[in-house]
C-alpha cells in the first residue's frame, strides 16, 4: 500500500492543522485556569469570577469553532483517507 | 409552604414521567425509529450524570465553605473535553472497536483479557461508589426533610431512614426495568439514556431558575450581585494553589475514569461524531450549572439564618421567600441528580460485578466452561439485575451505617481520589504499548491502598475505623507512617496528601513493573490494538506501527500454517509489494490472501475472526483463538505426515502414468514409422517380384520389352538402396553418432559441388546466383552442407512446377550468421503443409516424381541441428523457399 | 461376361506389371491413379472386379472401397485390394468393409491371377 505522500492535498494538510490546533486548545486552558492559583493571595472577588468565567466561555467558544471546522473536514471519517495521525 | 402530600404526589408524577419517557424511547428505538434518540444532544446530556446532587445542592455549600475552590471539580472535565482529540477520541473509539462494556472491561481486555485485572478494578469501583451512591440518597432524604411537616423540625430518623429506603429500591426498580433489557453493551440503554437527557434538562433549568431569581429577584441585578460578593464574607477567602492544581486534575481524572462516566462517554456513546458536538457543550452546560453557585451561597448566607445548612441554599432560598413553584423545581432538580447519578452508577457497576465476579465464578462452580449458549444470556441478566439490587443495598447500608454523617459531604472527592488510581492503567493502556498486566496490577493495588489508609479509612473520623492513636501517632508509634502525614509530609492538605501519594505509588508501581515484566502473547496483541486503534480501523499510516501489526499477524499465521510456510506467505507478499523481509504492509488483499491461506487450515469462519481480532472489531477472544491455533498446528502435524506420504504415492503414480504415456507414444510413432518403411520397402519390392516372375516365365515378350522390365527391376533396386540408406543415415543423426569433420570451407565450393551433384536432375532448372554475395567462409563440415544443399536443390527440380523452372540461390550475412536461401519459382507448399515438410515420409506429391522416401528434408533438418543451424521454409517468397542458416560462430568472412 | 478390370494404383512399375500379366490372359485393363476421382471412373467404367491400392493419392483407397459398397447400382462388384503396408489390422479393416479379397504386396503373379479369374467366376 502506498505511503501517503509527502505533499498532502491542501485539504489534508488544513486537517492536520485543524487537529493541531484541537490538541493545543487544553494546554491554554489548562494555562488560563491555573492562573487563579498563582494569584492564590487575592481569593474570590468580582473580577476574579468573570475572568474565570470569561475564559471558560472563551475556550467553549473556540472549541465549539474547532469542533465544527473538524466534523466538516472529515477529519473524523478515518474509514476513507488518510487518517491524522493519532496522538 | 407548598404541601408534604403535593410534593410526594409532584415527585410521583415525576418519575411516572420519568418511566413514560424510558419506555417510549425503548420503544422507539426497538421499532429502528432512532432519530432524535441518536443526536448528539442526548449524548452530552446524559454526560450530565456526573453533575450529582453533590452538585446541585453540594456546590454551594462547597462555595459558601471555601469560596472558589468548587469551581475546580468543572474545570478538570472541562479540560478533557475540550481536550477530546488527545484521549477522549481515542477511548470512545477503542470502547467500539472492542465492544467494551465497562471501564474493568477496557483494562482487562487491554492486559490481555486479565480476570484478575478485572476483579480489581470491580472492587475498587464499588468502593470508591457506593459512599458516593450513599451520598444521593442522603440528600435525596434530606431535601424531602426540608418540605416536611413541621418546617423546622427534622425529620425523626425513622422518617429518613425510610424514605431513604424507598428512594433506593424505586431506583432499583428503575434501574432494573430499563437497564438489563439487554445483555450486549453494544445495544445500547436507550430509555435510560433519554430519561437522564431529561432528567439533566430538568436540573439546568432549576438551578438556572433558582440563580436568575437570586440574582435578579434578591440580589437587584448583576451589578448588585457583583457588589455583594465584594462585602461578602467569602470575598477574599484565599486560594489554596495545591488543592486547586490538585483538585483541577482530580476532577479531570474522574470525568475519565468513574465508572457512571465511562458507562454514558464510551458505552453509550452511538456515534464518534457526537463527542465532536459534546467537546463543547458538555463544558457549557458545566459552566452553566456553576455560573450562580457563587451568588447563590453569598445571598443565602447573607440573607438564611446562621446555622443554616448551606447545602440546602438552593432548596431553601426561594422557600423563603415564597416561591413554592420554584422550590418545588429546585426539589425536581436535585432528585433528578441524585436519582440519574445512581441510575447510571447502578448499571456501570453491575455490569461489571456480573461480568468479572459473577459470571467467573458461575462457570468455575459449575465447570461446565462457557460451552452452552442460551442459558448464560438469563444467567448474566439475572446477575446483573441482582447486583443492581445489591449495589443499591451497599448504598443504603453505607447511609445508614454512617448515619447521614457531615462526613459524607466530604465523600464526593474521597471517592474521586479512589476512581483516579484507574488512571495510570487506563491512560498507558492506550498509549503505551509496553504496559502490561503485572505492572497494571501493581500500580492499582499499590495506589488503593495509599488511597485507602491515607484518605478513605481516616474519613470516617477518629474512632471509626481508625483509632485517634493511629491517626495522631502512626500504626505502631511510627511516625513517618501517619495515614495524614506519610514521611512526615503533614504541612500538606490531607486530600492532596494522599492524593499525591497514592498516586504516586500507583504510577511507580506501574511503570517499574511494566518495564520490568514481559507480556504474555495476549497482552502484546491488545496492547497493539489498543495503542494503535486508529491505525487499524485506517490501514495504510502510519508504516512502524502497521510492522508491529504485520508481526502479530506473522505470529498467528505460524502457529498455524507451520514457520516455513508462513514465513514464506508473508515473504511472498513482502516482495510483491516491493518491500524487503517477512513483513509486508497490512492492505485488505494481503488480510484476503491470507485469511485465505489460514481458511485452508482451520476452516474460512475461524480464519476471518482471527484475522480480524488482530486488525481490530471482533469479540471473539484471542485467547480462545489461541488454543484452537495450537490445536490446529497439533493436528496439521499428524495429517501433514499423512499428507507427505500420499503426495509421495501420488508423484510416483504420476511419474509411471507420465511414463507409461510416453512409452505409448513412442510405441505408436514406432508403429506408424514402421508402417511407413513397411510401405516404402514393399513398394519397389512389388514391382521387382512381379517383373522377375514375368522374366522367369520368359513367353511372350518381346526383346523390348525384356530390356524394359529389366531396366524396372535395376531401377527399383536402386531405390530401394537408396532408401536404406537415408534410413541409415537418418537414424544416425538422430541417435547423435555422426561424428563432424569440422574444417574451413568456402561456401561457393559447396554450393558449386552441389549443383555439380545434381547436373543430371536439373533438366531445365535455371539456376541463378550472386558471386559476390556468396564469398563466405565457414568453419563446418562441408560435405554434410552440401548433402543439405542437394537435397534441397533436387527437391526444387522435381516439385518446382512452372513453366520455365528457376531456382535462386541468396546468400545473407547477418548480425547472428549466414543465411542461405533457395528459392524457386514454383506455386510452394500450401500453408498447411509447411507444418509437417521436414517430418519422416512426407511426401506431398504423388511418388513418381518423387523417386525418394519423403525423407529428404527430415535428413536436412538432423544435419542442420547437428551443424548447430537450422533449416525453414520461407513463407511468402512466391515459390517454395527454404533458409539455411549457419551460426556466426561456425562462419567468418572470407 | 466380359473380362474387364479397373486397375487403380499409383506406382507406375506395379500398373505395368499387373497390367501385363492380366492382358495377356485376354483381359482388358483400365487404370486409374488418383484417389479422389476414383469412385467416378468405377461407376463410370463399370469394370466386372476392381483391383483397388490403400495408399492413393488424395484419398485412401478404404474410402474408395466404402463408396462402392454404399452405391446399389455397383452390388456384388468384386474389389481386390492390394496394400504394401501388410499389417494384420488393415486386412481386418478390409474384410469388415467388405473388400471381396485382400492381397499384400509384394504378391505373387499366378496368384493375382488366379484371385481375379476366381473373383469373376471367369
Amino acid at each position: 500500500m502506498g505511503r501517503a505522500p509527502p505533499f498532502l492535498a491542501r485539504e489534508g494538510y488544513r486537517r492536520r492543522r485543524l487537529a493541531d490546533m484541537a490538541r493545543l486548545l487544553p494546554l491554554v486552558g489548562l494555562a488560563l485556569f491555573l492562573m487563579p492559583a498563582l494569584d492564590a493571595r487575592d481569593g474570590l472577588s468580582a473580577p476574579m469570577l468573570i475572568y474565570l468565567f470569561g475564559a471558560w466561555a472563551g475556550l467553549i467558544t473556540v472549541s465549539a469553532i474547532l469542533a465544527r471546522r473538524l466534523c466538516r473536514s472529515g477529519a473524523m471519517d478515518d474509514s476513507d483517507g488518510p487518517q491524522a495521525e493519532g496522538p | 409552604m407548598i404541601p408534604f402530600d403535593v410534593l410526594v404526589a409532584i415527585c410521583l408524577l415525576y418519575v411516572a414521567l420519568l418511566f413514560g419517557v424510558a419506555f417510549l424511547a425503548e420503544r422507539r428505538a426497538a421499532m429502528g425509529l432512532g432519530g432524535w434518540l441518536r443526536s448528539p444532544a442526548i449524548y452530552t446530556l446524559s454526560l450530565s450524570v456526573y453533575c450529582t446532587a453533590w452538585t446541585f445542592y453540594g456546590a454551594v455549600g462547597y462555595a459558601a465553605r471555601s469560596g472558589l475552590e468548587f469551581v475546580t471539580i468543572y474545570l478538570g472535565p472541562t479540560l478533557v473535553f475540550i481536550g477530546w482529540w488527545w484521549t477522549l477520541r481515542k477511548l470512545v473509539r477503542i470502547g467500539r472497536t472492542q465492544r467494551i462494556t465497562s471501564i474493568a472491561d477496557l483494562i482487562s481486555s487491554r492486559y490481555g483479557k486479565s480476570n484478575a485485572l478485572g476483579v480489581v478494578v470491580t472492587l475498587i469501583a464499588v468502593v470508591g461508589t457506593t459512599p458516593y451512591i450513599a451520598l444521593q440518597l442522603q440528600s435525596v432524604t434530606l431535601s424531602f426533610a426540608v418540605f416536611a411537616p413541621g418546617g423546622a423540625v427534622p425529620w425523626a430518623i425513622r422518617d429518613l431512614n425510610s424514605s431513604a429506603l424507598t428512594v433506593a429500591a424505586g431506583l432499583a426498580v428503575f434501574t432494573i426495568l430499563f437497564g438489563t433489557r439487554n445483555l450486549d453493551a453494544n445495544e445500547r440503554h436507550h430509555g435510560v439514556v433519554t430519561a437522564i437527557a431529561v432528567e439533566a434538562v430538568v436540573k439546568l433549568v432549576a438551578l438556572l431558575a433558582v440563580g436568575i431569581f437570586v440574582v435578579w429577584g434578591i440580589g437587584g441585578g448583576v451589578t448588585a450581585t457583583l457588589d455583594r460578593i465584594e462585602t461578602s464574607p467569602l470575598a477574599g477567602m484565599p486560594i489554596q494553589p495545591g488543592r486547586w492544581i490538585g483538585l483541577t486534575f482530580l476532577s479531570a481524572a474522574a470525568i475519565l475514569t468513574l465508572p457512571r462516566m465511562f458507562q454514558v462517554l464510551v458505552v453509550e456513546n452511538e456515534d464518534e461524531r457526537h463527542l465532536a458536538t459534546a467537546s463543547w457543550a458538555f463544558p457549557a452546560y458545566l459552566m452553566l450549572m456553576s455560573l450562580f453557585v457563587v451568588p447563590i451561597a453569598v445571598v443565602g448566607l447573607a440573607e438564611m439564618p446562621p446555622g443554616a445548612n448551606p447545602d440546602l441554599f438552593v432548596l431553601t432560598l426561594p422557600l423563603a421567600h415564597g416561591q413554592d413553584g420554584l422550590a418545588t423545581l429546585a426539589f425536581l432538580g436535585g432528585f433528578s441528580s441524585a436519582t440519574s447519578m445512581v441510575i447510571v452508577a447502578a448499571i456501570a457497576l453491575s455490569t461489571m460485578v456480573s461480568n468479572h465476579i459473577v459470571m467467573p465464578v458461575f462457570l468455575k462452580l459449575t465447570a461446565t466452561g462457557a460451552t452452552m449458549s442460551g442459558d448464560v444470556r438469563k444467567i448474566v441478566l439475572r446477575a446483573r439485575r441482582v447486583s443492581i439490587g445489591g449495589v443499591l443495598l451497599l448504598g443504603y447500608l453505607y447511609y445508614r451505617l454512617s448515619g447521614g454523617s457531615e462526613a459524607l459531604a466530604a465523600i464526593g472527592l474521597i471517592s474521586f481520589a479512589g476512581v483516579a488510581q484507574f488512571l495510570p492503567a487506563l491512560l498507558g493502556g492506550i498509549l503505551w504499548r509496553g504496559a502490561t498486566r503485572a505492572g497494571a496490577i501493581t500500580g492499582l493495588t499499590l495506589g488503593f491502598a495509599v488511597w485507602a489508609y491515607t484518605l478513605f479509612l481516616p474519613s470516617f473520623g477518629q474512632g471509626g475505623v481508625m483509632g485517634a492513636a493511629l491517626l495522631a501517632e502512626g500504626p505502631w508509634g511510627i511516625g513517618w507512617l501517619r495515614p495524614q502525614g506519610l514521611f512526615g509530609m503533614d504541612g500538606l492538605d490531607p486530600l492532596v496528601h494522599a492524593m499525591v501519594f497514592s498516586m504516586g505509588a500507583n504510577v511507580l508501581g506501574f511503570v517499574t513493573v511494566s518495564l520490568a515484566s514481559f507480556p504474555n502473547p495476549m497482552e502484546r496483541l491488545q496492547a497493539a490494538q489498543f495503542v494503535n486503534v486508529f491505525d487499524h480501523s485506517a490501514p495504510g499510516q502510519g508504516w512502524s506501527q502497521g510492522r508491529a501489526e504485520a508481526e502479530d499477524l506473522l505470529l498467528m499465521a505460524q502457529r498455524i500454517l507451520g514457520p516455513d510456510e508462513a514465513q514464506g506467505l508473508f515473504q511472498r507478499a513482502a516482495a510483491d509489494q516491493g518491500k524487503q523481509g517477512f513483513l509486508p504492509d497490512i492492505t485488505p488483499e494481503f488480510l484476503q490472501r491470507l485469511e485465505r491461506e489460514l481458511a485452508g487450515s482451520v476452516g474460512a469462519a475461524t480464519a476471518h475472526a482471527m484475522v480480524s481480532q488482530i486488525v481490530g472489531r471482533s469479540a471473539v477472544s484471542v485467547e480462545d483463538l489461541m488454543k484452537v491455533a495450537d490445536e490446529t498446528a497439533q493436528m496439521m502435524e499428524y495429517s501433514s505426515q499423512l499428507e507427505a506420504k500420499s503426495e509421495e504415492l501420488a508423484r510416483t503414480a504420476r511419474q509411471l502414468r507420465e511414463a507409461n504415456e510416453k512409452l505409448t507414444e513412442l510405441s505408436v510413432q514406432k508403429d506408424a514409422f514402421l508402417s511407413q518403411i513397411s510401405h516404402e520397402l514393399r513398394t519397389p519390392m512389388t514391382s521387382i517380384r512381379a517383373f522377375s516372375e514375368i522374366l522367369m516365365a520368359g513367353d511372350g515378350m518381346g526383346p523390348g520389352e525384356m530390356r524394359n522390365y529389366s531396366r524396372i527391376i535395376h531401377e527399383e533396386s536402386l531405390r530401394l538402396t537408396r532408401l536404406l540408406d537415408d534410413l541409415l543415415d537418418l537414424s544416425v543423426l538422430e541417435n547423435g553418432q555422426v561424428s563432424l569433420n569440422a574444417q574451413e570451407v568456402a561456401l561457393p565450393d559447396l554450393i558449386d559441388r552441389a549443383l555439380a551433384a545434381t547436373v543430371g536432375l536439373q533438366g531445365g532448372l535455371a539456376i541463378r546466383r550472386d558471386p559476390a554475395a556468396e564469398r563466405v567462409r565457414l568453419m563446418t563440415d562441408g560435405d554434410r552442407l552440401s548433402q543439405v544443399f542437394i537435397n534441397l536443390i533436387s527437391n526444387a527440380h522435381k516439385y518446382c512446377d512452372a513453366s520455365a523452372p528457376e531456382l535462386t540461390i541468396r546468400v545473407r550475412e547477418g548480425r547472428d550468421g549466414v543465411a542461405v536461401d533457395f528459392v524457386d519459382n514454383g506455386s510452394g507448399i500450401p500453408e498447411k503443409s509447411q507444418a509437417i515438410i521436414f517430418e519422416k515420409f512426407s511426401r506431398l506429391s504423388d511418388h513418381r516424381k518423387a523417386g525418394g522416401a519423403g525423407l529428404g528434408l527430415a535428413i536436412c533438418r538432423e544435419i542442420m541441428a547437428r551443424l548447430g543451424g537450422s533449416i525453414v521454409y520461407l513463407p511468402g517468397q512466391g515459390g517454395a523457399a527454404f533458409r539455411v542458416s549457419l551460426p556466426r560462430a561456425r562462419a567468418q568472412a572470407a | 461376361m466380359g473380362k474387364h478390370v479397373l486397375l487403380i494404383e499409383d506406382e507406375p512399375n506395379i500398373i505395368e506389371a499387373i497390367r501385363f500379366i492380366l492382358s495377356r490372359e485376354g483381359w482388358r485393363v483400365d487404370t486409374h491413379s488418383d484417389g479422389t476421382t476414383a469412385y467416378d471412373r468405377v461407376t463410370a467404367v463399370r469394370p466386372d472386379i476392381v483391383i483397388l491400392d490403400v495408399m492413393l493419392p488424395g484419398r485412401s483407397g478404404f474410402d474408395i472401397l466404402r463408396d462402392i459398397r454404399a452405391d446399389t447400382g455397383l452390388n456384388g462388384l468384386p474389389v481386390l485390394m492390394l496394400t504394401a503396408k501388410g499389417q494384420v489390422k488393415d486386412r481386418e479393416m478390409a474384410e469388415r468393409m467388405g473388400a471381396s479379397r485382400f492381397m499384400a504386396k509384394p504378391f505373387s503373379n499366378t496368384e493375382v491371377l488366379a484371385s481375379v479369374r476366381e473373383l469373376t467366376g471367369a
